[in-house]
């Protein structure tokens, strides 16, 4: 999984005088990647679609090493340091990375859960602005080297927006034609303003990458409402009742599919359609899939990159129906 | 009918303390009822998030007994968009950590049936422990 010196091989070109488009050029970028807990069990089929589809951008995610749980949630509480800890850790870790590797890897952080890009930017842009605060974190982890403050966190998407949804289209080799998805972001990536990656009112991220991969765009109002998050784990009937608004809302509006960044929101969406039955007998189920599955599928990838056997919905009668992929 | 609404020498010292520890000014809310029209949860709730914010400005300790309180689940609708520039997010946050630093769990991990502790992915049980244990 981890890049390779190949990567770093520069293809010859004969002449370099004509303008090139985006996907022709050779260069590849390292940047340090930091998966999150549930990235590795869950919601590996986020990561292992994640790799497969950056790989083919000329995007190597390398993963920082020893790094630990983000906290999955900030504390709200004024002035708690203690809970800036384990996201600064990670923080640390990516710092001694770049140092490490010199010039050839980026000095961002990407990751593509949003709750842990939501905890990791939160404590990068809190020890920014407030550097008594870092002094004494930095006092407080002496066995760590002091953090300087160079380190940024991105998500995967403000990558892909960034070098422009040409370049993902470029790549596509099975358009998505046919497909109505709709975008769900949840909370993390867009809320609090300061820390979201999109307008926290009308985020067209996802939205453009739908259309980069060729499938229709469906809007839906619930895409911005929370799903319950971690009330999950006590009070499941409550969020299912959240899941069947968003998920019947995408539908009424003529949604197939739902693609999401967040592990939890996944969850909430995908496994707890069977509580969103028990509740309401009408209810059809819909497939939840993370949005580097569709950019997998549309990249004409393989069942290693697409991990569909891990999504509680099986969205594969559907786009087998659809044509987008081979029967097996 | 002229109404007078007293705030109590203690329910002053607790408005005070949500103060502290939340780090908002809490008495500068309008009670314009955006966060209770933003709010997911406010269906499951027995008091809204305006309500939360109301008594909490009244300095009536009961709001401590609420389940409002528990259900926000920190999704920043209101936080986004509050006129007044208040984090409501971080009142619930003060409020729910009076109740968990007298090391009084809100959550029974124990209570929560095998198979469906094996179904949930660790960001759900990371996140309840955060925001339910002490």
């Amino acid at each position: 999984m981890k890049p390779t010196t190949q990567t770093k091989k520069r293809r010859s070109t004969k002449r370099d005088d004509s303008p090139q488009p985006v996907h022709a050029r050779s260069s590849r970028t390292m940047f340090p990647y930091y998966p999150g807990c549930t990235l590795k069990t869950t919601a590996q089929n986020f990561e292992d679609s994640a790799l497969a589809t950056a790989a083919i951008l000329g995007i190597d995610l390398v993963e920082i090493p020893r790094w630990n749980c983000c906290g999955v949630v900030s504390s709200l509480v004024e002035n708690d340091r203690m809970h800036h800890v384990a996201p600064l850790r990670n923080i640390i870790r990516t710092q001694e990375m770049i140092a490490e590797r010199g010039g050839e890897i980026e000095s961002r952080l990407v990751t593509l859960c949003s709750m842990c890009t939501n905890t990791l930017r939160r404590t990068n842009l809190f020890l920014k602005e407030n550097p008594e605060d870092l002094e004494a974190i930095n006092d407080y982890m002496s066995l760590e080297d002091n953090y300087e403050g160079g380190v940024e966190i991105v998500h995967f998407l403000e990558i892909l927006r960034e070098r422009g949804f040409d370049a993902v289209t470029n790549k596509v080799s099975n358009p998505l034609e046919g497909l109505n998805a709709a975008a769900y972001y949840g909370c993390m990536l867009l809320r609090p303003k300061d820390i979201g990656i999109d307008d926290p009112e009308d985020p067209t991220i996802q939205e453009n990458l739908i259309s980069a991969l060729g499938a229709a765009v469906i809007d839906t109002p619930y895409k911005k409402m929370c799903c319950g998050s971690y009330q999950t784990v006590q009070d499941r009937y409550a969020v299912a009742e959240l899941a069947y608004d968003i998920l019947t809302h995408a539908q009424r509006e003529g949604a197939e599919v739902i693609i999401t960044a967040c592990p939890l929101c996944a969850f909430n969406l995908d496994d707890r359609q069977k509580e969103v039955r028990e509740r309401h007998p009408d209810f059809r189920s819909i497939p939840v899939l993370y949005f580097t599955q569709l950019m997998a599928l549309a990249f004409g990838l393989g069942e290693d990159a697409l991990g569909f056997e891990l999504n509680s919905v099986d969205p594969r009668p559907l786009l087998m129906a659809k044509g987008l992929l081979a029967p097996r | 009918m002229t109404k007078i609404m007293m705030i109590t020498k203690e329910g002053e010292a607790f408005l005070a303390r949500i103060q502290e520890i939340s780090g908002e000014a809490i008495t500068a809310c309008d009670q314009c009822g955006t966060c209770s029209g933003s709010c997911p949860m406010a269906s499951e709730m027995d008091i809204t998030p305006s309500e939360m914010i109301r008594k909490t400005q009244m300095g009536q300790q009961d709001v401590l007994s609420t389940k409002a309180m528990w259900l926000c689940a920190a999704c920043f609708a209101c936080t986004v968009r509050c006129p007044r520039g208040i984090d409501l997010s971080k009142i619930a946050e003060a409020l729910r950590q009076i109740s968990l630093r007298q090391a009084v769990d809100h959550i029974d991990i124990a209570g929560i049936p095998a198979p469906e502790r094996a179904r949930l992915p660790q960001i759900a049980l990371v996140g309840a422990m955060r925001k339910f244990t002490s």
